[in-house]
């Protein structure tokens, strides 16, 4: 017995499958026209401040574009970005889709944070059993819908803070094949460059431009008399920027006690160079 | 997916879709020429797998709802969404343009049955029995009419 392939034979696929993924790819599509930049937040390792720095960023620009700003938390186990800008629920739903949270500057949030029990981790109803199967689908599904199923209206920027990982932003990339790029955040040290470096190298084979590079906690800045003085050894920052030639868009001091506002000058710099 | 008749060399035609339970995924199929009818039977992972995609198998019979996975999959809080108009969620009687339609009864057990489901997808969960029962011209929403939905529409663990 000799099979025809999947493709001689004529009709229709019985699933409907592609069909339908053709159709979640296409509302993702269709609901990000509206927005005209999307930028991806990265880092290769945990720890480096990468939230606080898109919570930063996504204030100073919405000083720039009023009520056009909007976050993606795309960190779904460990959401901290809705907290950093302020942003709580419930999500108002209508026909139109899920309304995204507002938080401050009118930055439109969308979280695993406004879903989960406080303190709970992120996890599932079905199936109790072998969950790391499908755990990664399912994390897929959730991004897919916080971009194509949220009302995000018209806006000028919208930040995706991406979990630490180099496979992060290669999703995206599949999700949104319209980004507009992506911007690294790392520590001075030689082993987040490491990291980072590998992140960066997935963003690029994954086709996704990097914009450039944000050193933190770069030195600890003295409350008292101002003074900055060295709080990693290394130059990640200077070093990733020369090995991928994207520009070190600034390196941000650690303050103690200060919020996402205490970025206003260095965030004013990498808004300068989104706009 | 494409299921050949071999006797027939045709293309058989996906009729209907049922989980009967344990996590079975049960589709049939039937040949247009010779009326053979065939049923693919996915287990549990099988079936876990294509409901991760957020897709249904045999395509949707009723239109697709926002953040249709993190709500109905994800285990979260109660109120973290609000449809604003109680339950019916803003797809009350000619929400869509059609021809205003009585909303049906809940009977007694029904209520109940819904009453068990998370609050945090009730209000989906209602709309969706709701719509069904208007499409099928019924007054009134049952257990009965909540197990022949579920079969139909594929509603797992709803």
């Amino acid at each position: 017995m000799s099979f025809r392939t999947y493709a001689q034979v004529s009709g229709t696929d019985s699933s409907g499958l592609a069909d339908q993924i053709a159709a979640q790819r296409a509302q993702v599509r269709e609901r990000l026209r509206s927005v005209r930049r999307v930028v991806a937040v990265m880092s290769g390792k945990g720890g480096v401040g990468k939230s606080f720095v898109t919570a930063a960023l996504a204030a100073r620009a919405a000083a720039r574009w009023p009520d056009r700003v909007g976050v993606v938390d795309a960190d779904l186990r460990s959401p901290t970005v809705a907290r950093l800008l302020g942003a709580a629920g419930p999500l108002r739903v209508t026909d139109a889709g899920v309304h995204p949270a507002t938080g401050t500057g009118g930055v439109r949030v969308m979280s695993t944070e406004f879903l989960l029990d406080a303190g709970r981790p992120l996890a599932w109803r079905e199936p109790g059993a072998e969950q790391f199967v499908w755990r990664g689908t399912l994390e897929a599904g959730v991004l897919r819908e916080f971009l194509g199923d949220v009302v995000w209206g018209e806006l000028e920027l919208l930040l995706v803070d991406l979990p630490p990982g180099a496979d992060g932003v290669a999703d995206l990339a599949a999700l949104v094949p319209e980004l507009t790029g992506a911007l690294a955040v790392t520590i001075p040290s030689d082993e987040a460059r490491q990291s980072v470096a590998r992140a960066l190298r997935a963003a690029v084979e994954a086709g996704i431009r990097p914009l450039g590079v944000i050193e933190n906690m770069a030195g600890y800045r003295c409350a008292g008399c101002g003074q900055t003085n060295p709080l990693f050894p290394g130059d990640a920052g200077a070093a990733l920027a020369a090995e991928f030639g994207i520009p070190l868009l600034v390196r941000l001091p650690f303050v103690a006690g200060a919020g996402p506002a205490r970025e206003a000058a260095g965030a004013e710099r990498i808004v300068e160079a989104l706009a | 997916m494409k299921f050949l008749c071999l006797e027939c060399d045709e293309q058989m035609r996906f009729a209907e879709r049922q989980q009967p339970g344990d996590g079975t995924f049960a589709a049939a199929f039937h040949c247009p020429k010779c009326g053979r009818s065939v049923a693919l039977l996915a287990n549990p992972m099988e079936t876990q797998l294509v409901s991760s995609l957020g897709v249904k198998i045999g395509g949707r019979t009723l239109d697709r709802q926002p953040m249709e996975l993190a709500r109905g999959a994800m285990l979260g809080r109660d109120d973290a969404f609000d449809d604003g108009k109680g339950n019916d969620g803003g797809k009350g009687e000619g929400g869509r343009g059609k021809e205003p339609l009585p909303a049906p009864t809940w009977s007694a057990d029904a209520t109940e049955r819904l009453e068990r489901v998370p609050n945090f997808v009730r209000g989906m969960v209602k709309r969706i029995y709701a719509d069904y029962a208007k499409e099928h011209g019924l007054a009134e929403i049952t257990p009965e009419v909540m197990d022949r939905a579920r079969s139909e529409l594929g509603l797992e663990g709803l």
